[in-house]
């Protein structure tokens, strides 16, 4: 029952944030000079005042703010987004067929800094002042200094136009036909260099966060106690120590999803990845407000249920948290 | 011991500090160093490193400097980092202060704030803020100060939460301080290292930011900076690897050098806590 009325806190809170996000940004791109009706009027060679009041008329932009907003907000209840002033799609078509790119490229992320992160934190805090240790800790100081998008080029430099190892850009061959597994084999092939460059700032946080919090649980007095019983080094880390000391960095991991959202446009942009990322930009580009609305609310959406499922398994991962409410 | 000498004990804060001093002399120094404008082109189009000795970092397609180019940059990231850092902070304490100071309805209404701004992707969110207002160093710097105060007011509310209820905070109320008074000459001096902690690694924070917007074309047109080098050279990666190595380079060690100083400030304000981050 706990659990339900927390589930029920958190998804009410969770709601009100995306509601909010979309309000905010609704907002923010209504008060952006540059009109989006006489940019397209512009570009199809029509600029005359005519011609502008009716794109204005088709797309609702005449009508009061309040009211624009109302529209917009009724439309998403239903899975409306709107139409793209641009390509005379609906936003939600166009997300759609973004989004799987994005959430593997996030996901493979995501995956590949924390196992990466942790390990390395694990064995600089076993091996404490050791070559390995420093040899760890000095790359984390510099891939947490260093730019994804500078990462992103060194990394096309080297593997693809010198070593010719992996593909510099977009998420597949293009005109192969491949379907299946060769067709998975070889997004796989083109994914390598965007996780890895996206994954490496992400890498360098987690290996930190996990040595600091190995070291803080390793001088915990329960652990001396293990250890003075006879409990061997390796296994006191394993079940002891690593256990308490991962808690803060799956706490820490689960708040970063927005962060690697930020890191996906990076992303996306230098390696021609067909995701929402570059979506975004484009929109934002071409003034195609409906369009850069949808992403915001998708994105914010997906961000409040990460974090919302990282809050229901901390509970359940750490039953202390449930018992002190 | 001397705040300096706890500080120099940290051997990679000193390279930090050095490396910094270097950066900040060379941009203020850039007009000197380079008084031909780094838009200019001053030599043969696309000189790799070691063709002229007059062009240590090489030139672009256009025959500009990359030296003169990296010089002028360092103006603009030091410039954004220092002052879009000072506005957070500034936001970042006024909430911080009034919530951990006031607590309850108050607190509770300025905290849901700070979530909120916590959970929109900030990265996303300043790059939306910055094509709206259109790019320039006004609107860059006020959007990475608009999406970076949270942890300030989470830090600081902290702070002045637990110090409101000490003695001579209690001591200061009795005498008949006014609240503001209070929290500016009692919480605010007791609260300043982690604060100014915090800010050094923001300053870091808003260099790489800052850098990331003007790789996408989002920086101000008028002014050289890292990030726009790096977004130009892309194009010409194949032919003139030099044109985004060296300016990439130059926001590493910037960065790498910031953070450095920023450990060892926490290290040599915060004496009780060494060693409990390895």
């Amino acid at each position: 029952m706990k659990t339900l009325d927390f589930l029920f806190q958190r998804l009410l809170k969770a709601i009100l944030v995306v509601l909010g996000v979309v309000i905010l940004n609704f907002m923010l791109i209504h008060m952006a000079p540059g009109d989006p009706a006489s940019v397209l009027a512009g570009e199809a060679g029509a600029g005359d005042a005519k011609y502008i009041a009716q794109l204005r008329a088709q797309f609702g932009l005449d009508q009061p703010l309040y009211w624009q907003l109302w529209t917009y907000l009724q439309g998403v209840l239903t899975g409306d987004l709107g139409f793209s002033y641009r390509n005379q799609v609906p936003v939600m078509t166009l997300i759609l067929e973004r989004l799987p790119a994005t959430l593997l490229l996030t996901g493979c992320a995501f995956v590949f800094s924390l196992v990466l992160g942790i390990a390395l934190g694990v064995i600089a805090a076993y091996k404490r002042g050791s070559i390995a240790d420093s040899l760890v800790m000095t790359s984390a100081l510099v891939f947490y200094a260093t730019p994804l998008f500078w990462i992103a080029l060194m990394a096309v430099l080297v593997f693809s136009l010198h070593l010719d190892w992996l593909p510099p850009f977009d998420m597949e061959s293009i005109g192969t036909g491949y379907t299946g597994w060769a067709r998975a084999a070889d997004i796989a092939h083109h994914l390598v260099l965007p996780t890895v460059t996206l994954g490496l700032f992400f890498t360098a946080v987690y290996t930190r966060l996990t040595r600091a919090s190995m070291l803080e649980v390793m001088a915990l007095d329960f652990v001396k106690t293990a250890r003075a019983k006879g409990v061997p080094k390796a296994q006191v880390i394993r079940r002891h120590v690593l256990r308490n000391a991962i808690l803060p960095v799956f706490t820490f991991a689960s708040m970063q999803a927005g962060q690697l959202v930020g890191g996906a446009v990076l992303t996306e942009t230098v390696f021609a990845w067909p995701g929402i990322g570059r979506l975004m930009f484009d929109a934002l580009l071409q003034r195609d407000y409906p369009v850069l609305l949808g992403v915001f609310l998708v994105t914010a959406a997906v961000v409040v249920i990460v974090n919302l499922i990282a809050d229901l398994m901390y509970r359940f991962v750490d039953p202390r948290i449930e018992a002190a409410n | 011991m001397t705040f300096f000498k706890r500080y120099a004990q940290n051997y990679g804060a000193l390279i930090g500090l050095a490396i910094l001093v270097i950066v900040a002399v060379v941009a203020l120094t850039a007009p000197l160093l380079f008084p031909v404008s780094p838009w200019q082109s001053v030599g043969d189009p696309l000189l790799s490193p070691s063709e002229n000795p007059a062009f240590p970092f090489g030139t672009d397609m256009l025959g500009r400097d990359i030296a003169a180019g990296l010089a002028y940059g360092a103006r603009v990231s030091l410039l954004i980092g220092i002052v879009s850092t000072a506005v957070a902070v500034v936001i970042g304490v006024s909430i911080g202060a009034l919530a951990g100071f006031y607590g309850g309805r108050i607190d509770d209404i300025l905290m849901r704030f700070t979530e909120f701004f916590q959970t929109i992707p900030a990265f996303a969110m300043a790059i939306v803020l910055v094509a709206i207002f259109n790019p320039n160093i006004v609107s860059i710097t006020l959007a990475i100060a608009v999406v970076s105060w949270p942890p300030v007011a989470r830090l600081v509310r902290g702070e002045f939460l637990s110090l409101r209820s000490r003695e001579f905070v209690q001591a200061a109320v009795v005498i008949g301080q006014s609240g503001p008074r209070i929290m500016f000459t009692q919480i605010l001096p007791n609260a300043i290292s982690p604060i100014i902690v915090t800010a050094s690694l923001m300053v870091a924070t808003a260099i790489l930011t800052e850098s990331s917007l003007s790789f996408l074309g989002l920086g101000d047109r008028n002014m050289m900076s890292w990030g726009f080098m790096i977004g130009a050279a892309r194009t010409m990666l194949r032919e003139a690897w030099w044109m985004s190595f060296f300016p990439g380079v130059a926001i590493l060690l910037t960065v790498l050098a910031i953070n450095l100083i920023g450990e060892g400030l926490n290290d040599a304000m915060n004496p009780h806590l060494r060693g409990r981050k390895g």
